[in-house]
């Protein structure tokens, strides 16, 4: 990322594979535990499988299986995982303005390949370099994408395949729990995250008498509702701080 | 033979409502060719969405964990303890991966 990206759309393509490598080092592992993890709940390993291959998002797929351990009712499980989900709309509206103007396929193989890991490299290239041409800016996409989403796939093959065969001793049940917690701490980017991050964990604890799924999902409400009023309460103190600067 | 209190179908339906609801989140403003912006006060509540959900899951795993019945575990809140840490800190999921079974493993085997 750091190097400038060339412009020709072939080696932007293996630039973007090249760069997306370091994040072999999440996806492999994280994989591998979803396949070990669904399989522990009881999915067939088509089932399995066809989570990553239609969803292809850790986060939502590990909220899915959790609430399905819980025996949520199929419609919280629905829309909690969603919800896990709704940053990717954010995401869309930062390409959008760099890779709109693709074809409609072109953007749909994007939307269906599009991972937090893909977005924070392509979004590094648009802000580094706006006004490369679409073709470099969706092939280095398409490079990064290439690397991750089959990556993704083969991992939870080999978790689903060989987990259930790792020893009892290994204390597994604690990877979906080590794996939200490590997704948590790198997400800590600010004080309005901290007191989301707070406001989640209280309130799910408060509400856990709640139906399955129910709990986790007013938590998130007024966890989002904390971070953005934390947010505006700081932007406010800081306007008013410089506005009454120079006096 | 599958041990959940779910049909085929509907572990059928979680998958392919998922895939079609995240990508339909994906999709949404690529789709609109960028003409239109996210208004910036939807953007601020979205920007908390992983926050908001991600503790929500976890904490009740983490103070109640089914492995001991649903008992506190000294071993799992300290290795829960040092994931957060380890990944606030590296800033790397991977490395707070693998602090935090390091510590579970080291506090099974210490506190038995």
């Amino acid at each position: 990322m750091s190097r400038p990206v060339p412009l020709p759309p072939g080696p932007a393509f293996w630039r973007g594979g090249f760069d997306a490598l370091p994040f072999l080092l999440v996806f492999l592992p994280f994989g591998i535990l979803f396949g070990l993890a669904g399989t522990v709940l009881g999915l067939s390993f088509a089932q399995v499988m066809g989570f990553s291959a239609f969803v292809v998002a850790g986060a939502a797929q590990f909220t899915a299986v959790q609430l399905m351990d819980a025996h949520a009712p199929t419609i919280m499980v629905l829309v909690t995982s969603v919800a896990v989900n709704l940053r990717m709309a954010m995401y869309s509206a930062a390409l959008a303005p760099h890779l709109g103007g693709a074809t409609p396929w072109q953007k749909a193989l994007m939307a269906y390949s599009m991972t937090d890991q893909s977005f924070v490299l392509a979004d590094a290239l648009n802000e580094s370099a706006p006004r490369a041409p679409l073709t470099t800016k969706l092939a280095y996409y398409a490079g990064t994408a290439s690397l991750l989403v089959p990556a993704w796939l083969g991992a939870t093959l080999l978790g689903a395949l060989f987990g259930p065969a790792l020893p009892k001793g290994l204390a597994l049940d604690f990877a979906v729990p080590v794996t939200f917690l490590a997704m948590i701490g790198p997400s800590l980017r600010s004080v309005p995250h901290l007191v989301a991050t707070a406001v989640s964990c209280i309130a799910a604890l408060a509400l856990v008498g709640l139906p399955a799924g129910t709990g986790v999902l007013l938590a998130a409400v007024l966890a989002m509702i904390a971070g953005a009023r934390t947010e505006d309460w700081l932007a406010h103190r800081a306007a008013r701080a410089t506005s009454e600067g120079p006096k | 033979m599958t041990q959940t209190v779910y049909s085929e179908a509907q572990v059928w339906t979680i998958i392919l409502v998922l895939a079609i609801g995240t990508f339909v989140l994906r999709y949404s403003f690529l789709g609109l060719s960028g003409k239109r912006a996210l208004p910036a006060w939807a953007l601020k509540y979205l920007r908390y969405t992983s926050v908001g959900v991600l503790p929500a899951m976890v904490a009740p795993l983490v103070v109640w964990p089914a492995a001991t019945g649903g008992a506190p575990d000294p071993a799992r809140l300290i290795a829960a303890a040092a994931t957060l840490l380890a990944g606030l800190v590296t800033r790397s999921v991977i490395w707070a991966i693998l602090a935090g079974f390091a510590t579970l493993y080291a506090m099974l085997w210490l506190l038995g």
